[in-house]
């Protein structure tokens, strides 16, 4: 979580959420969270785990998909 | 009786005294109807009292519609961590346990207006050409 809102401040468009599962259910149940951390890309990826900032990023940037820099995923 | 006991309010007032600058926390919440509404009210009351470069706005998610637009809030308890900018940072829900340990930290960087980062991986995130949203799931544990 850390390293999300630490992303969030070296871009005006990123934005970075900590949600309380318990407390928000319905998103969470949306998002298919069963374990946590769960990080949701732009409502769409997602991932599991709390990883290094190079795997973190490298995850993030992959749903990001081509035109952002970042490799496509194939 | 506070939520915050006598040894943590030592180590969080000795941890915030690495503040270089002033940090505001803008809680949107509401009186009724909000599992944890009182008790994260609480907690960020008492934390904002253990640092004088640590301020709270507290506002009400349905009266406050200017506030709740400007911060894009959805729902409820929602805390931003900003300085003169707002970074894009939000916790939603009660931040206790290990997200306590979170919260301080965004508090700290802020106050800091370094993320510190990798330089490789700010050059990266700052080549993002699109909205990017992260949110990211936590229990209280």
């Amino acid at each position: 979580m850390r390293l999300a809102h630490r992303f969030a401040m070296e871009n005006d468009l990123i934005r970075a959420d900590c949600i309380e599962s318990t407390e928000f259910p319905e998103l969470a149940g949306k998002y298919r969270v069963y374990a946590v951390p769960k990080t949701v890309i732009n409502e769409a990826a997602a991932f599991e785990g709390a990883l290094p900032e190079g795997y973190f990023l490298d995850g993030i940037l992959s749903a990001l998909g081509p035109g952002s820099g970042a490799e496509a995923v194939s | 009786m506070g939520l915050l006991g006598e040894e943590e309010i030592l180590e969080v007032r000795e941890r915030l005294k690495e503040m270089p600058n002033p940090v505001k926390l803008i809680h949107f919440t509401q009186e009724l109807n909000l599992e944890y509404g009182r008790e994260t009210r609480l907690l960020l009351e008492e934390l904002a009292a253990l640092s004088d470069k640590l301020s709270l706005e507290v506002y009400n998610f349905l009266l406050d519609v200017e506030k709740v637009a400007e911060y894009g809030i959805d729902k409820i308890p929602a805390t931003v961590v900003r300085n003169d900018k707002d970074y894009g940072i939000r916790f939603f829900g009660l931040p206790a346990g290990y997200e306590f340990s979170t919260l301080l930290d965004a508090i700290l960087a802020v106050s800091k207006g370094d993320s510190g980062l990798a330089p490789e991986t700010r050059e990266k995130l700052r080549n993002i050409a699109e909205p990017l949203h992260l949110e990211v799931f936590v229990t209280p544990t």
